[in-house]
């Protein structure tokens, strides 16, 4: 989980130095937003002279899918009590949100949730505070051909991976994948789109019962 | 953008971000009962969004679709690596290796 961190981390501080915000700047958004997609999505903006409203509005695209996420999740914390729920929240990353979900899908009792979960979201804080601010301070010493910014996507993959379960998980990604391409002029909405669209196109197989064929192939599928 | 306007920006982004992370943990303990077919329709919010996610970097990398590119090849590369040994490090590593030995070979 931490590999993929370390490169995302490593370029979005990188990004933040390139829009001029320095490594002060980087670590503050690192504490405070805590989300790279979102960041590296804010410095771009911020780099090109984009106003506040701007700025704000495409790191909170970026970040509604963490909305579908929290839906995802919360059936398995609802015994932790309110203050936990909200460190839970502020510690949710793709990394532990999927992470998590994996292992709790395997069966967990509602104690070792809560470690579990907190486990994972501290160590990639740990990890993301950290590659942040040594992205920033390299700045621009680090070789532009080294394809540092590819490991993210990548790390996404490795995670999609076992979520394709069955033909409804498969359409679901398939159809979120097609639309985030041919979306993407919308820009950050395209995420938000594309999610949907695949959330409902798998959720309409599923729920017509021809979900739960045999697993096809990854073959079969177009990343 | 001024500093304080950079700080109004990171404080708005950052709030805005606890309250979607936020929006259903906090209400969960009315979220205990879920029907199976709300949770048919919540499996698929993984594979959904992880594929948006993973999609256009590998097919539109320089902003334009490019679906025989160093990356998408390597993707696929990668996607095998996922598939057949579910290890993040090496989908990680390999993909990163293939990309840059594409990126010699098709230029």
């Amino acid at each position: 989980m931490l590999v993929g961190a370390v490169p995302f981390g490593l370029v979005t501080g990188v990004g933040a130095v390139q829009a001029g915000i320095g490594p002060l700047g980087s670590t503050a958004w690192s504490v405070v937003a805590f989300a790279g997609a979102a960041q590296l999505t804010a410095y771009a903006l911020i780099g090109s002279g984009a106003s506040v409203a701007v700025v704000v509005a495409a790191a909170l695209i970026v970040n509604a899918r963490f909305v579908l996420y929290s839906v995802s999740i919360a059936p398995y914390l609802t015994s932790l009590s309110r203050p936990r729920r909200l460190l839970a929240a502020y510690l949710m990353t793709d990394q532990a949100y999927i992470t998590s979900l994996v292992r709790y899908r395997d069966g967990l009792d509602p104690a070792s949730r809560w470690r579990f979960y907190l486990g994972a979201g501290w160590a990639l804080w740990v990890t993301w505070q950290v590659t942040t601010l040594v992205g920033a301070l390299l700045g621009g010493v680090l070789p532009e051909t080294l394809p540092l910014g590819f490991a993210a996507p990548l790390a996404f993959l490795a995670m999609l991976v076992p979520t394709v379960t069955d033909r409804a998980s498969l359409v679901a990604a398939v159809v979120g994948g097609t639309v985030a391409v041919l979306a993407a002029p919308l820009g950050p909405a395209a995420l938000l789109l594309s999610a949907v669209c695949g959330i409902g196109a798998g959720a309409a197989l599923a729920l017509r019962g021809t979900g739960d064929g045999p697993a096809p192939t990854a073959t079969e599928q177009t990343p | 953008m001024s500093t304080t306007a950079a700080v109004v920006a990171l404080v708005l982004a950052g709030l805005g971000t606890l309250v979607l992370r936020g929006s259903a943990l906090l209400f969960a303990e009315r979220l205990s009962d879920v029907s199976p077919r709300t949770q048919a329709v919540l499996a698929m919010i993984p594979p959904a969004t992880l594929a948006a996610l993973v999609a256009p970097p590998l097919l539109l990398p320089d902003g334009s679709f490019e679906p025989l590119g160093p990356q998408a090849l390597a993707g696929l590369v990668a996607l095998a690596v996922a598939w057949r040994t579910r290890n993040l490090l090496a989908t990680i590593v390999v993909g990163l290796v293939a990309v840059v030995l594409l990126e010699l070979v098709l230029g």
